[in-house]
């Protein structure tokens, strides 16, 4: 009894109420540790190694793991693989979370601007999404990637421009949902400007959903890497990511198969740590699960 | 009916022309643009380029090539592969069939295995099946699609040599259907990974839709048998929502199949497009990317037809 009404007191704070739901969320807190513990190797972890992610071994090479110092073996160059996944991971995870900055805003623009606005931009931005999403996603990466230089850069832009579309369809359904209340009306009645309604009023208000997206964009973005990356597109070595780490494994699966097994392994756990965060948010920010 | 028909009509058809925009546009973004075949033919001046550019009507307004482009398009010429010479839209025909194939496959296991799980999910919702089932499917979606081909490949090709590790049939075989069926198995499964994972999540939630209207609750208040009520009435309303999702899911699903083709060397369209990319094939590519987004818009239309025609509230909506 004090419990629910406690729960339904206002003066628990909003905020505190949707941290308190995150961490009910075992997998989100999971996934938060995860992250943390993968940024903070990727950054720290190859100067306490003592290989190079670049220097040829090849006394040492397919050395398979433990092997003397080389805790998860070394690969066809004889290469420290330790390393070289550490290293990758700060080229996966960098493009991933740019790639998640850059389509989060773009698709956040033309969300608020279709949603604002409504009538024939609202039309004209969103069926120009839905045509976007007609294509495979991978098909236009891939296109648009073959057509580029591949580097950091270029790549998290190309990523960027096949994966803005999902946000700006949850901020156009947010903010045409929103534009209708009454203190959109009394902000347009005190004279607020158009920007001032859209940046300061309605995107606030609208930031649960856009961060749960954006979340899942990393995720996302960590994923096509690896794609573009394994078909030879993305990431060109010697310079290591995720996926061109998976490239050359391929070919050497009978005999190393360790080669193959931890950069999925480093994937998976990066991706699937993203995807539990933003379903913790999900649950946390939406006001609708209240109600189970 | 015939409204609601129209309307969706004239909707896909707006979105077609969008597309075919899109499509011109890329085209023109890749490096060269349509002159990029004879940029490495030798001895072409660059009085050579600007006179073909000409021939080509690359030095007329954009509007109008883009004109010229869709109407071609339209009537069935989408240009020759620079690799072979072949119309491409014969080089994509040649490769549908083993892409629509592995689709097809994936599509049954996924509707199958991923429908019951998310029912099951729905029935015993909060159970430790249904916990395993959420944690699964996020896992699921998570793992990258070629990398799980590689272990499936390394699993069940390398160590326990039960599957082929790739191609369509056994060269120099006897191209036995059930040869064919044991090729076949490894890279559906590799490609249904994911559409399960997405199908019982879409599935469960509809289940538990279903199950909290008020006719399951007569149903129930009638006495008929749980197992009548839950995979008869409850089951027949919660897959309404299912026919829908197979249509969106389309683009999802041929990027996918790119994957899938790629490790397991299937000879579909994926492989093409990555084949055509190596080559710079731009025709071959602009083909099956413009293919691949009608093959999306068209099944997106006859998923929501056949919701109308299943469930009179979609039409009347």
């Amino acid at each position: 009894m004090t419990a629910s009404l406690a729960q339904s007191s206002p003066a628990v704070k909003t905020g505190s109420r949707a941290w308190r739901r995150f961490c009910r969320h075992r997998l989100a807190l999971f996934g938060i540790a995860a992250i943390v513990l993968l940024v903070l190797a990727s950054v720290v972890g190859p100067s306490l190694i003592p290989f190079d992610s670049l220097k040829i071994d090849i006394r040492h090479r397919f050395a398979p793991p433990p092997f003397e110092g080389h805790l998860f073996g070394t690969d066809q160059l004889g290469r420290d693989l330790l390393v070289r996944l550490l290293m990758a991971g700060r080229i996966s995870l960098s493009i991933g979370f740019a790639a998640m900055i850059v389509s989060t805003a773009f698709g956040t623009l033309i969300g608020v601007a279709a949603g604002y606005y409504g009538g024939a931009v609202r039309v004209a931005l969103m069926r120009f999404v839905d045509a976007m999403l007609c294509f495979p996603q991978i098909f236009l990466l891939l296109v648009l990637a073959a057509f580029i230089q591949p580097n950091v850069v270029t790549l998290t832009l190309v990523i960027a421009a096949s994966s803005w579309m999902e946000v700006a369809r949850v901020v156009e359904g947010q903010v045409r949902s929103l534009r209708e209340r009454d203190f959109i009306l009394a902000a347009e009645m005190l004279g607020a400007s158009g920007r001032y309604v859209m940046f300061r009023e309605l995107l606030p208000n609208a930031i649960g959903p856009i961060i749960v997206a954006a979340t899942l964009t990393v995720a996302r973005a960590i994923l096509l890497e690896a794609y573009v990356s394994f078909l030879g597109y993305g990431i060109q070595p010697p310079m290591a990511s995720w996926g061109n780490m998976l490239n050359n494994a391929q070919q050497y699966l009978g005999s190393a198969p360790w080669l193959a097994i931890f950069p999925g392994l480093m994937i998976t756990l990066a991706v699937s740590s993203f995807n539990f965060v933003g379903d913790g948010l999900r649950d946390a920010l939406d006001a609708r699960f209240d109600l189970n | 009916m015939a409204n609601f028909l129209f309307g969706r009509l004239l909707q896909s058809l707006v979105l077609l022309l969008i597309v075919s925009v899109i499509g011109f546009a890329v085209l023109h973004l890749a490096p060269g643009g349509p002159l990029a075949q004879f940029a490495l033919v030798p001895g072409l001046s660059k009085e050579d380029l600007a006179r073909m550019a000409h021939e080509m009507g690359l030095d007329r307004p954009l509007p109008v090539q883009y004109w010229e482009w869709l109407t071609r398009l339209l009537g069935g010429d989408w240009g020759h592969s620079y690799r072979d010479n072949r119309p491409v839209l014969d080089v994509i025909a040649g490769r549908l069939p083993a892409t629509l194939e592995l689709m097809g496959a994936a599509i049954l296991i996924s509707v199958l295995v991923g429908a019951w799980i998310g029912v099951m999910g729905a029935i015993r919702r909060y159970s430790t099946f249904d916990m395993l089932a959420t944690i699964g499917a996020m896992v699921a979606l998570s793992i990258p699609t070629f990398w799980f081909g590689l272990i499936v490949i390394y699993v069940f090709s390398v160590h326990l040599g039960w599957l082929p590790p790739g191609n369509r049939t056994t060269v120099g075989g006897d191209g036995s259907f059930l040869d064919y069926l044991h090729h076949l198995i490894a890279p559906a499964a590799v490609l249904a990974l994911v559409e399960v994972a997405i199908w019982s999540r879409y599935m469960r939630a509809s289940m538990l839709d279903v199950v909290n209207q008020d006719f399951i609750r007569t149903a129930r208040a009638k006495g008929l048998p749980e197992r009548t009520v839950l995979w008869h009435h409850a089951l027949r309303n919660a897959l309404l929502p299912m026919i829908a999702l197979a249509g969106v899911e389309i683009p999802t699903l041929l990027g996918g199949a790119l994957v899938a083709e790629t490790v397991f060397t299937w000879p579909g369209m994926g492989r093409l497009l990555l084949d055509s990319l190596g080559y710079r094939d731009y025709p071959v590519v602009m083909g099956i990317l413009m293919f691949s987004a009608v093959l999306a818009l068209l099944g997106n239309l006859l998923a929501d037809i056949f919701a109308a025609v299943a469930d009179p509230r979609i039409r009347m909506a």
